[in-house]
């Protein structure tokens, strides 16, 4: 059934925010550390279960296709609802920092993909 | 009456009225891609500079924070664009990534975020300083601004900052989330931004969630697991670092 590819996807959610709080407040800082990345994780991992009883069947897989297809749509609604008033009126100062950090982030990209720090060996 | 019925039901279904509001901005940018672009610009890419355009009328007709869902008639964009539905349908997305290609993250993955911090860091406080900036805490403050929204007014509060400071962090945050989201597909090629060992490297360096996605979205919604997977640790690893150790460096040499 659909809903359990649904409810499958809450759960890795749930569980991964939680535990992402709990790093957070282990290393003593507001934030959730990596939440949505161990959500990840444990959704690859549970999807890779092949196990008598509990086996994700193509109608359980649509209830996840569904959310993954609705990303690029959410994502846009995410940019309709950003405070882009705030980032471009608020001083020179920010929008120069802002801009160098991306300009220099975007440049060290091809820096560390090329040395090839834990690359796959058949790539 | 009619016009009011018609708000009603608008306003009291919003999360619906955002299907369809963002459905026809979708549609329309994909429209403007085909026939304006004849596809050279992806329509998602059009779609996000369109979304950011409302955002900023919608900021300046109502004079609130939250773009074009400060329309009441548009509140359920708020829902829809909100972090809970973003981090669900990013967690959806790794259902179908590679393990072997997201196993690799480790050492490359860890490398890149705090590579990626500390780099931010540095460039907003040689910024702050070339405007004049001259106390440890502001400097940091501004920093940490330059890594994300979050890590900005986190090491504000930590360290005492003034408010006008941690109201400029956040406008450097948001500008680095609003520019990578627009600036990733047309940068894409040129730093190679390609493969799932690229698009980790990708998040680590970028770091906020909300600039990843965009980007991502507009250039290969196939490599948004790996972005994803290693930004969503960046803003923890700045809140740790900035207000701690870069500050105490920062306070040494200023």
């Amino acid at each position: 059934m659909v809903i359990y590819g649904v409810a499958l996807l809450s759960f890795c959610m749930l569980v991964g925010m939680y535990l992402g709080d709990m790093l957070g407040s282990l290393i003593g800082v507001q934030a959730n550390v990596g939440g949505v990345g161990i959500a990840m994780l444990l959704l690859i991992v549970l999807a890779n279960v092949k196990r008598k009883g509990f086996q994700i069947g193509a109608v359980t897989e649509k209830g996840i296709h569904f959310w993954s297809a609705m990303y690029i749509p959410i994502v846009v609604a995410m940019a309709a609802k950003q405070n882009v008033i705030a980032a471009l009126s608020s001083g020179w100062v920010a929008i120069v920092a802002g801009v160098a950090a991306v300009v220099i982030s975007f440049g060290f990209i091809p820096v560390l993909d090329r040395m090839h720090i834990g690359k796959e060996h058949d790539s | 009456m009619i016009l009011d019925a018609l708000m009603n039901v608008l306003v009291q279904n919003a999360l619906i009225t955002a299907f369809v509001f963002v459905g026809v901005l979708v549609w329309l940018s994909y429209a403007i891609s085909n026939k304006l672009t004849k596809g050279h610009i992806h329509g998602s890419a059009i779609a996000i500079t369109l979304g950011l355009i409302l955002a900023y009328i919608g900021g300046s007709v109502t004079g609130g924070d939250q773009g074009i869902a400060d329309f009441s008639v548009l509140a359920g964009v708020g829902i829809m664009g909100g972090a809970m539905f973003r981090d669900f349908a990013i967690v959806a997305t790794a259902f179908g990534a590679r393990l072997s290609a997201l196993k690799s993250a480790g050492v490359i993955g860890a490398a890149s975020v705090v590579i990626g911090v500390v780099l931010s860091f540095v460039v907003g406080a040689v910024v702050a300083i070339s405007f004049g900036y001259d106390d440890p805490v502001s400097i940091s403050t501004i920093g940490a601004g330059a890594a994300t929204y979050i890590v900005g007014p986190v090491t504000g509060t930590a360290l005492g900052a003034d408010t006008d400071v941690i109201a400029l962090s956040v406008a450097a945050g948001l500008t680095k989330s609003v520019l990578v989201m627009v600036g990733t597909p047309f940068i894409a090629h040129r730093v190679g931004l390609n493969s799932p060992h690229s698009a980790l490297i990708y998040g680590g360096l970028m770091g906020t969630t909300s600039g990843v996605a965009g980007g991502l979205a507009a250039t290969d919604p196939k490599l948004v697991p790996y972005g994803a997977m290693t930004a969503t640790f960046y803003t923890g690893v700045g809140c740790l670092l900035a207000p701690s150790a870069l500050f105490l460096i920062v306070r040494a040499l200023v």
